[in-house]
């Protein structure tokens, strides 16, 4: 095993002669938070879901968790979390009840669903919601809970697609301070994101324009390079190249 | 076989908190029952009749008191006379006039070639040509008696029976066209729906993600629906056996298997539809219109295929209801054994396999 998380060398992904995504190469090393920017229709959630699984590539090479994608599928599959950008928990279960459900699909034995549930549920501080409906919940609780349950099977990395949409600011720092205790136990984090001030916080972020990667680098070195003060104004230089709008 | 479970249980508590929609489930097959049992019946009773006698002799009379003493006519104004009946029809008070001309009894007993007229309301063509029928054959039982008195040359004495149905119920067509109906309903529209709701909320995007096997998430989508479909095959027997008096003659287990089978294709055909939309919107439209309505109109269970030109019947062929419809009324009501259906039963597994395996395909198509 190398210390790279995922290994990424010229994947493409062609719908009907459009290249969504074209050839792109990057590396991601454990236990980095890796910002995956790219204004929309820039070609990231095609990227990121053939990194899931979710799509097969046209060409090129990629392996996830040291697994190849087009070979070990499956492999990839028990070592990955995914949060997707629409709310993915059930609104008419309970909290309790989506905990398990999601935990028994990726087959986590009952006794330890059990104990690490009482666990996810005093650090959320949820204990006197466990038995309410997810509907009932605000906004932010909810994405907080998706996250939680996203990384509750120990996955070597988790993909976020723009977990923070519309959530107030307070929520999206607590939401990063989950993701920080994430990467604390040595878990890989791959995110993309909308808001430049979260962009901030990662470790390191490549910004997509096209279908391509146009910068790779961590947020202060493109800083730098693009004599910017903010990620935002970095985006902004970067984003405006693109041709193609959505 | 773990996850099978978890996901099993997840089905179930999405029915049971839907409670509206659960009701509707357990109760549509009940309220459709208790509606084509009790409201809907091509049955015609107490037609209201109106006699015009010319004659006024005793055979006339006679025969004026044999219609009125039949449960099928009620016997509309005592004295009408010929002019009157064009405005009865007009006004709508009648659905049917008899004349008995004036030399009714004397030709009756002299020359035996007398002469009725019946004159029907035909603007329901099938109200018209029953109560036609029903009083052309009083009319015949009249005409016995009187020959009893009489001595004919020869006679043909016409015996008819009804098999199966001696009463000529109509519950014992709409029983097996009311058990298609609902588990189609509740099988393919209520499985597509639930699968293209998963991926309209983003959960199957996860679910895909995750180490699960895509068929195991279909399945489990089918067993509740399964288990209900069966709840509500007992629900329609149990009412139509206590309240409606339908026979089972044939062997219930036989009649459970094949209604299994054929939740089974309809549950395929759920999936299948479920594969290849992505709104519950056009899932909806797509389960309606293009399965209902051809299962109510080819089934044979309201038109008789019988009758339609030889394309409509080529169509009919490829419904499904229409096979599970000929096996149930065979097994219920005239109590045939597999022998006798197992054409049938082969067409539904064929179907059933065929849809299954195109569900599993599409589904599998999508992931790439």
């Amino acid at each position: 095993m190398t210390n790279k998380a995922i290994i990424v060398e010229k994947l493409s992904k062609t719908f009907n002669g459009f290249k969504a995504v074209d050839e792109i190469s990057f590396e991601v090393g454990r236990g980095e938070i890796f910002g995956f920017l790219g204004a929309n229709g820039a070609g990231k959630t095609t990227a990121m879901k053939m990194l899931c699984g979710l799509s097969m590539p046209s060409s090129g090479k990629a392996t996830v968790a040291g697994f190849d994608i087009y070979q070990e599928n499956e492999s990839i599959k028990k070592n990955i979390g995914y949060m997707s950008q629409k709310f993915s928990l059930y609104e008419d279960l309970t909290i309790r009840e989506n905990i398990r459900f999601y935990a028994g699909i990726y087959g986590i034995r009952p006794d330890i669903i059990k104990t690490k549930t009482v666990q996810l549920l005093t650090q959320l501080s949820l204990e006197k919601e466990a038995d309410q409906l997810v509907g009932q919940l605000p906004l932010g609780w909810k994405q907080k809970l998706a996250f939680s349950v996203a990384i509750f099977h120990d996955p070597q990395i988790v993909f976020l697609d723009e977990p923070t949409g519309g959530v107030d600011p307070i929520t999206r720092r607590d939401f990063w301070n989950m993701i920080y205790d994430a990467t604390a136990k040595g878990i890989t984090v791959f995110v993309t994101t909308h808001y430049m001030d979260e962009a901030e916080y990662c470790d390191r972020v490549s910004i997509m324009v096209d279908g391509q990667i146009d910068a790779l680098d961590t947020p202060g070195n493109l800083k730098r390079l693009y004599q910017a003060e903010s990620m935002d104004q970095v985006f902004l230089q970067i984003a405006r190249k693109a041709k193609r709008t959505e | 076989m773990k996850q099978f479970y978890h996901f099993i249980l997840k089905e179930f508590y999405h029915i049971f908190r839907d409670r509206k929609t659960l009701l509707i489930l357990l109760g549509m097959p009940m309220a459709q029952i208790i509606i084509f049992g009790f409201a809907l019946s091509n049955e015609v009773k107490n037609a209201h009749i109106t006699i015009v006698n010319e004659s006024n002799g005793a055979a006339s009379v006679q025969l004026v008191q044999k219609i009125e003493a039949s449960k099928y006519f009620e016997l509309y104004n005592q004295s009408t006379r010929t002019a009157d009946i064009e405005k009865m029809f007009k006004k709508g008070v009648i659905k049917v006039a008899l004349v008995i001309p004036s030399d009714f009894d004397k030709t009756i007993l002299a020359q035996n070639n007398s002469r009725l007229q019946i004159i029907a309301d035909a603007t329901d063509p099938n109200v018209a040509t029953t109560l036609t029928a029903y009083l052309s054959i009083i009319i015949a039982d009249f005409q016995k008696e009187i020959n009893q008195l009489n001595t004919v040359p020869y006679t043909i004495d016409l015996e008819t029976r009804m098999m199966y149905n001696p009463q000529l119920k109509g519950a014992y067509n709409f029983v097996p066209g009311v058990m298609a109906m609902v588990l189609l309903l509740v099988c393919t529209m209520m499985t597509s729906l639930t699968i293209v709701r998963e991926k309209e909320l983003g959960n199957m995007e996860i679910l895909l993600a995750s180490p699960v096997n895509p068929l195991i998430i279909i399945l489990a989508k089918a067993v509740p629906y399964l288990i209900l479909s069966i709840i509500n095959i007992i629900t329609i027997l149990l009412l139509s056996y206590f309240v409606l008096d339908v026979p089972i003659n044939g062997s219930l287990i036989l009649l459970f298997a094949v209604s299994i089978l054929f939740i089974l294709v309809s549950l395929s055909l759920g999936l299948l539809i479920s594969s290849v939309t992505d709104s519950q919107k056009s899932a909806m439209f797509i389960s309606l219109i293009v399965m209902f309505l051809p299962t109510v109109m080819f089934s044979g269970f309201i038109f008789p295929i019988e009758n339609m030109p030889l394309p409509l019947r080529t169509i009919s062929n490829i419904i499904p209801a229409k096979w599970y419809f000929i096996i149930v009324k065979s097994v219920m009501i005239k109590g045939l054994g597999f022998k006798l259906i197992w054409k049938e039963v082969l067409i539904l597994t064929g179907m059933m396999l065929f849809l299954f395996s195109m569900a599993i395909k599409k589904f599998k198509i999508r992931l790439s």
